[in-house]
């Protein structure tokens, strides 16, 4: 919302020489007006001055260009060189002199066209940052040759209404009584503790007549518009608007048209209240119905756009057509044209939220449409339209038609609320008494009988105490509000032990070196097909978002593997030479209900010269006893599509699955563009939490030595290592403690289909020291039962 | 015989001091000292000498052993040290050659920063909570004031799962107040920081998935005194001591009085530059007292208990602390980002 500083002056005796720019915007901020801007005008045209053409003569070296001497009403006559036509003796022009400067930053400087010297230049209304709305009068391609009240040596600036600060607010969409310069001047002057000077328009109506006589009104839809307000005005005369209200048109950053659409945007602006002007002549048998559009009517909109309906848009209709989408648009049909005659000025309240339906829908949100969606305060429409017809009489734009037409088919239900001002203290930590607070709403304009506080019909977001607290509070200050801790801390704060284990789970990740990263919880179905999940797989039910953004992003996943195969493909689209990344990422799993749940996945990826699948494992590992402290088993997986079939295992823990890991199928790989082996895990974050470890418990050192013994067994190439192992442990009597595979081994001297495995067996006594006889029976007891177990034979 | 064995002194010392190597060393040790050496040699003829010349010349041949052994072992220590040193350098390495690689993890800049907001929290007792994102309409809008037809629920707006508008993407972390309400004793401190999500197309400050922390105090005898006092901590926490704060009345459905905390601008101090965007201070942080009405929604008498709740950014507050001047940077995970943090 913009506001010019110079027009706010009228409601509140504040000009900029007391309160600069800064201090206004910081004031107002504080109150709750957030300013986003402030822009002083005067410094965007400087030095260009009114000047008088005195003489013209040809350029003697051109056959196009003039040279003229300006009268700029100080001094010698300027000399200026010009290439436009259209200057004639004793035309006033606008005159950038040298130094000057003009809107968009251009500056003119003294210099010479073709050997005669040029003190400035002669100035277009473009070149001043005008539109032929501002000067009706002048050609586009020419010099502006200014008529009216002008004389050389006046600064354009000025006569532009360029010595003005424009004041840009950001105003929350509960306050839309503040998107208007009424509304911001009472903000001001609470703010500043100045008076707030309103004016009440007054309208002669001199015309013949009655408005009764000419036109009917009816609301249909009640729900949709609760109040609607008309007056009329004939014998209309379309003009360009007087400068001053232009003026402050375009200082509130909209533009100048003619006389009776300035005027509705002019009430807008001053009183927030969208008005629209119909040629009455063009609304059939001089009805105005309200009513929701009926199936398949359409409106050319004042844009020129053909509009399709629906049948829950309002519409301000004639007995046949519509003639406007009601707070939105008005259409071509009754558009105010050169020889418009009779105005009908509509000041009408509307249901908010239809109309920013409507006007989304219809793809056009204009200043009419975001003011309604926010609600209007109905008590304004009288005032706004009687404001518009004073102007109309103060411009001679046309004769006001006695009588006013007001349908108020649902009357309007006036707040009333409690003074409590030990509640409002209680809630702010404040000490204020009660006239305090009654100052300040009264300044704002609620009234008051006792206690009983009665809301202003603009102030439809005040309704409960709590708000006459904010009330208070904005103009008491915020700031001045004491800063103190209301009582002691009467709760413990921490990490949960779920918390802490997924702390856990990162630093362990980042220590073997991996990186984190955040991904889109949203996925497109496509990606499981490229990660190849069959097509019956119950992962394949996702969440779908139905007004999805993309295609891409139109899922909730149920696997983060996709995720991370995408920042993986980045980094090697991004030729890094290698990536190790982490997420703890959620999947989301439909459930009955509607919702999801949501368990978090550890889900690892990794690519580079270095790394491949005991790589990976030994970081799995790493994670898996960190977290856990218990032993785990891996098992080799080959149905899950999505890896290498060879490549690919489970690992377990307690005979609960934690999640699986491996190379990432070469396909998928090949599906992602990537020509280069991917290691991925994805690991249940939930599973490691129900295993962590518990608070451990001292094991005293050993006292005594311990023994170790080699031993290579021959045994056929299939059986996994992992096996013999368990078979080791689990067979090896009470002195063996560990168990490591140091060789595995084929080839010479090594039957086809056999591998020689070799073992390092490691015993130890707890009361004694072991003698040789106890560490051979038990290598006795390891090797009869991987005999007996797999068929290995001591090689 | 004595000028034996002053021939054998001067031949010995001198041999000894020219050996070049351990090994040597003891070869000329068993030749002056051995069993069948230069000096045992000498002695034998010991016979041949009278009674008093005898235990003179035996006094001189054990000066002359000891005198040679001395000297054995200083040329030893000699040469050994030189030998270390000459080992030593031979097993010198360049120092400026590249390490061995030990890569260490890095964590999301993102969470850095979440995790310096939740110690901070921590600290002056809050738990941190942690909520579903596919949420009930009822929990994102309704429950927080919300009315049907705030703009916020639009179609274009939120994602939704159901046609009917029933279940959504959580815009906002909010619904985590009414969840705590709902279930947890009181009196509550919490903060939840979670992903969030709004249709909003990628560009450099725009994502439709991004994170927020909420936070939220309910207790006897809470005003806005409190919210400030703590918040205003928080915010020195955060951006250093002595920062400068201004609390700004705002609009949130769902608290009364509203506020928008904005702190001045350390880059310019207050004078206005690009980073404020001219304005000479910085929005932070929305917050305000949670409205009566949430709370009496919520199964929480108004009348004896009050609480102050706010929301925050936390893209933004990470692009800040870092210096990252684009959104999507947060979202790609190029390793080479990742690894600066």
């Amino acid at each position: 919302m913009k506001c010019s500083r110079k027009w706010l002056t009228e409601f509140v005796d504040l000009p900029v020489s007391e309160v600069g720019d800064r201090a206004f915007a910081e004031a107002m901020s504080v109150s709750g007006s957030k300013v986003e801007s402030t822009e002083d005008l005067s410094l965007t045209m400087k030095n260009v001055k009114v000047g008088k053409v005195l003489s013209i003569e040809r350029h003697p070296d051109s056959d196009h260009m003039w040279v003229c001497q300006i009268d700029i009403g100080e001094g010698n006559p300027v000399q200026i060189c010009t290439g436009a036509q259209n200057v004639r003796e004793g035309d006033l022009v606008p005159t950038a002199l040298d130094g000057s400067l003009l809107p968009g930053g251009i500056e003119i400087k003294a210099k010479p066209l073709r050997g005669i010297p040029s003190d400035g230049m002669l100035c277009s209304f473009k070149e001043l940052g005008m539109t032929q709305h501002d000067f009706p009068y002048a050609i586009e391609d020419g010099i502006l040759i200014l008529q009216g009240d002008y004389a050389p040596g006046d600064d354009m600036a000025v006569k532009l209404g360029l010595d003005d600060h424009v004041v840009d607010f950001e105003i929350t969409p509960n306050r839309p009584d503040c998107l208007c310069m009424i509304g911001l001047a009472r903000e001001t002057a609470v703010t500043f503790g100045k008076k707030l000077e309103l004016h009440e328009p007054v309208v002669a109506a001199k015309a013949g007549g009655s408005i009764a006589d000419v036109a009917k009104i009816v609301i249909e839809d009640a729900d949709l518009c609760p109040r609607y307000t008309a007056r009329m005005v004939k014998n209309v005369k379309i003009a360009p608007s007087p400068e001053w209200m232009k003026e402050r048109i375009r200082n509130a950053g909209m533009r100048p048209i003619n006389n009776i659409v300035d005027i509705t945007n002019y009430v807008m602006m001053e009183y927030g209240q969208p008005m629209h002007a119909f040629d009455f002549s063009c609304v059939g048998d001089g009805e105005i119905h309200v009513r929701r559009a009926k199936a398949g009517e359409v409106i050319r909109t004042l844009d020129g756009t053909e509009r399709n309906l629906t049948t829950d848009m309002l519409c301000i209709c004639d007995t046949e057509k519509p003639v406007a989408v009601a707070g939105v648009m008005g259409g071509e049909n009754s558009e105010i044209v050169g020889d418009t005659a009779m105005v009908l000025f509509e000041s009408a309240c509307f249901n908010g939220p239809s109309i920013r339906r409507t006007a989304t829908a219809l793809g056009m949100r204009t200043d009419a449409s975001s003011r309604f969606e926010k609600g209007l305060d109905m008590q304004n429409t009288l005032k706004a339209v009687e404001r518009a017809c004073e102007l109309i009489e103060l411009l001679g734009a046309g004769e006001v038609v006695p009588g006013v037409i007001d349908v108020v088919p649902e009357p309007f239900e006036e707040t009333t609320l409690k003074l409590e001002p030990e509640k409002i203290n209680e809630l702010l930590g404040t000490e204020i008494d009660a006239d305090a607070m009654k100052k300040i709403l009264g300044d704002l304009g609620f009234t008051f009988e006792g206690d009983v506080v009665h809301v202003p019909s603009w102030r439809a977001d005040v309704v409960h105490y709590s708000d006459l607290a904010e009330e208070v509070a904005r103009f008491y200050g915020y700031n001045e509000i004491p800063t103190r801790f209301t009582g002691a801390i009467s709760t413990c704060g921490g990490y949960t032990p779920l918390q802490q284990c997924e702390r856990q789970v990162g630093e362990i990740l980042r220590s073997v070196g991996l990186d984190e990263i955040i991904t889109y919880s949203f996925i497109s179905p496509s990606y499981y097909d490229k990660i190849r999940m069959p097509s019956d797989s119950p992962l394949r039910d996702s969440l779908k978002i139905l007004n999805p953004l993309g295609e891409d992003t139109s899922i909730m996943r149920t696997t983060v593997l996709p995720s991370m195969l995408e920042i993986l493909t980045r980094n090697y689209n991004f030729r890094n030479k290698a990536a190790a990344l982490y997420e703890i990422g959620r999947i989301y799993l439909k459930r009955e209900d509607g919702l999801s749940d949501e368990p978090k996945i550890v889900s690892i990826g990794m690519y580079g010269s270095d790394v491949d699948f005991f790589r990976l494992k030994g970081i799995v590992e790493t994670l898996v006893s960190g977290i856990t402290g218990k032993q785990m088993r891996f098992e080799a997986e080959k149905k899950n599509a999505s890896y290498h079939p060879g490549r690919c295992a489970r690992v377990y823990v307690q005979g609960k699955v934690v999640g699986v890991f491996g190379q990432i199928h070469p396909e998928v790989a090949s599906e992602y563009g990537v020509d280069t082996e991917l290691y991925c895990a994805e690991l249940s974050f939930d599973t490691l939490f129900a295993l962590h470890r518990e608070l451990p418990v001292y094991t005293p050192l050993p006292k005594f030595p311990s023994v170790s013994r080699d031993i290579a067994v021959v045994c056929a190439s299939d059986i996994p290592v992992g096996d013999l192992s368990a078979c080791i442990m689990e067979n090896g009597g009470p002195f063996l403690r560990e168990c490591t595979v140091f060789d595995v081994y084929t080839g010479h001297h090594i039957a086809e289909g056999l591998k020689s495995v070799a073992f390092s067996l490691s015993m130890r006594a707890d009361d004694r020291t072991m003698t040789d006889d106890d560490a051979e029976s038990t290598v006795k007891s390891v090797l009869f039962a991987l005999k007996e177990r797999y068929n290995a034979v001591i090689r | 015989m004595k000028e034996m064995m002053e021939k054998l002194r001067e031949a010995s010392i001198k041999a000894i001091l020219e050996s070049e190597d351990v090994d040597s060393l003891e070869a000329l040790r068993v030749k002056y000292l051995g069993k069948k050496g230069e000096l045992t040699g000498i002695l034998r003829q010991m016979g041949r000498l009278s009674a008093e010349e005898r235990p003179l010349m035996g006094q001189l041949a054990n000066r002359l052993r000891a005198d040679i052994e001395a000297t054995i072992d200083a040329r030893k220590q000699v040469l050994s040290t030189a030998l270390m040193e000459k080992k030593l350098e031979a097993e010198a390495v360049d120092v400026t050659l590249p390490a061995a690689e030990t890569h260490l993890g890095h964590k999301h800049p993102m969470y850095n920063v979440l995790d310096q907001i939740k110690d901070i929290f921590i600290g002056m007792g809050f738990e941190i909570l942690d909520g579903s994102e596919v949420e009930l309409s009822d929990y994102n809008f309704t429950k927080l004031n919300i009315e049907d037809s705030h703009p916020s629920r639009e179609w274009t707006d939120t994602f939704y799962f159901t046609e009917d508008s029933r279940v959504c993407l959580r815009t906002q972390t909010s619904p985590m107040q009414v969840h705590a309400m709902e279930t947890k004793p009181l009196p509550i401190r919490m903060i939840a920081p979670g992903r969030v999500y709004r249709k909003d197309e990628v560009d450099a400050t725009h994502s439709p998935m991004f994170h927020q922390i909420e936070g939220m105090v309910i207790d006897k005898g809470v005003t806005m005194s409190d919210l400030k006092a703590t918040l205003n901590l928080v915010v020195e926490k955060i951006y250093g001591e002595g920062t400068v704060t201004r609390f700004r009345p705002h609009h949130f459905p769902f608290t009364e009085p509203s506020a928008e905390l904005d702190i001045r601008c350390h880059k310019c101090g207050g004078k206005g530059c690009p980073t404020c965007k001219g304005e000479g201070w910085i929005e932070v942080l929305g917050c305000g007292m949670i409205h009566p009405k949430v709370l009496a929604g919520c199964g929480i008498d108004p009348d004896v208990y009050s609480g102050w709740a706010f929301g925050m950014g936390l893209e933004r507050l990470a692009m800040g602390e870092y210096k990252i001047s684009d959104l999507r940077l947060i979202f790609e995970n190029d390793e080479r980002f990742l690894e600066q943090f």
